[in-house]
């Protein structure tokens, strides 16, 4: 029972701080996983967090990941559930009532304060991706060009990826 | 409902199938939704789908949705994760994998210039938004630099966020 619970316990938590989205929390969630509760290196959780995004699919499928590293199958569905659920508890509320919020004048001032909040954590999870990731110049210059990529060019965000897996397994990286 | 799929960022493969393919919403349907699922914190593209399955087919609606939307892609990620595995010793995965993590890392880089971009350089009409810049840039430097507990943090970075947004502005 008790991996469940620690899995339970850090996700549930999560899914409610995600403010703006699941990159937000991805500082917390590599702290968790790899401090706090010992389950991956950090090394094991930039791979986890890359191969979630190389995948198909809503960019939380780190959690899952995360869970089956733990306790198998039924870690992962307990992870995702966890993660899922608190936030999808309030969304329901919250879209229930949407009717009457919208168009209200706070509302925007609301949103402009949390994306402000957001932006902030988004960048300080690609700060302690690009930390754990590079171990040299290479490396760091591989993230600036994949940066620049994937912003001055409509490619698929998957090439990019292949290209970095590419340039890694070749032993450019 | 139907499960959806996409590369890296899935949302504009959502928008496509909600609002081009199946038309359950128009485009400005879209975006209200969307606003709304970004307003909640949880992840975006389940948020929506706990919205719009519930149009649909109330709370049942919703489950299923949600439902969708994760099950194939952690089947997806969970059978690529598993098939690694048995190889994960090998040299020529390690090595892939570091550089898989740096273009990853770049992936988010970009997201965050991108989502950076309208409040440091916004569209004429608009000016710079300082209080938004001010709160983004401490929210920075508390978990990314300092590490300090999220909660913690957004407990005092996102109401005094909002508050500021609140404040009557000067012209």
């Amino acid at each position: 029972m008790e991996p469940y619970l620690a899995l339970a316990s850090v996700f549930g938590r999560l899914g409610l701080l995600a403010v703006g989205g699941v990159l937000s929390v991805l500082p917390e969630m590599q702290h968790q996983a790899v401090e706090v509760h010992g389950w991956v290196t950090a090394r094991e959780f930039t791979s986890m967090f890359a191969l979630a995004q190389s995948a198909p699919g809503p960019n939380m499928m780190v959690v899952p990941l995360l869970g089956a590293r733990v306790a198998g199958l039924p870690g992962a569905v307990v992870a995702a559930v966890s993660f899922v659920l608190p936030p999808g508890l309030l969304v329901f509320c919250v879209g229930r009532l949407w009717q009457r919020l919208r168009g209200k004048p706070w509302l925007h001032d609301v949103q402009a304060g949390l994306t402000a909040v957001t932006v902030g954590l988004v960048a300080a999870a690609a700060l302690l991706l690009a930390r754990s990731a590079a171990d040299n110049w290479q490396d760091w210059l591989a993230v600036v060009a994949a940066t620049v990529i994937l912003l001055r060019t409509r490619y698929n965000p998957l090439w990019v990826m292949i290209g970095g897996a590419a340039l890694g397994a070749v032993g450019l990286l | 409902m139907v499960g959806i799929s996409g590369f890296g960022s899935v949302l504009p493969w959502t928008r496509r199938m909600i609002v081009e393919q199946r038309r359950w919403l128009d485009a400005a349907g879209f975006n209200d939704l969307l606003a709304l699922c970004q307003l909640v914190p949880g992840p975006n593209v389940v948020n929506l789908a706990v919205v719009l399955g519930d149009r649909f087919h109330g709370p049942i609606g919703s489950v299923t949705a949600v439902a969708g939307v994760t099950s194939g892609p952690m089947a997806i990620v969970l059978t690529l994760a598993a098939a690694l595995s048995q190889v994960s010793s090998l040299p020529l995965v390690t090595n892939a994998f570091h550089g898989l993590g740096a273009a990853a890392a770049g992936l988010v880089l970009a997201t965050t210039l991108k989502m950076a971009h309208p409040l440091a350089a916004p569209r004429p009409p608009v000016t710079r938004d300082w209080r938004a810049i001010g709160m983004a840039l401490l929210a920075l430097v508390a978990i990314g630099l300092l590490r300090l507990p999220l909660l913690a943090s957004l407990a005092v970075l996102v109401p005094v966020s909002v508050g500021l947004q609140l404040l009557p502005r000067r012209r």
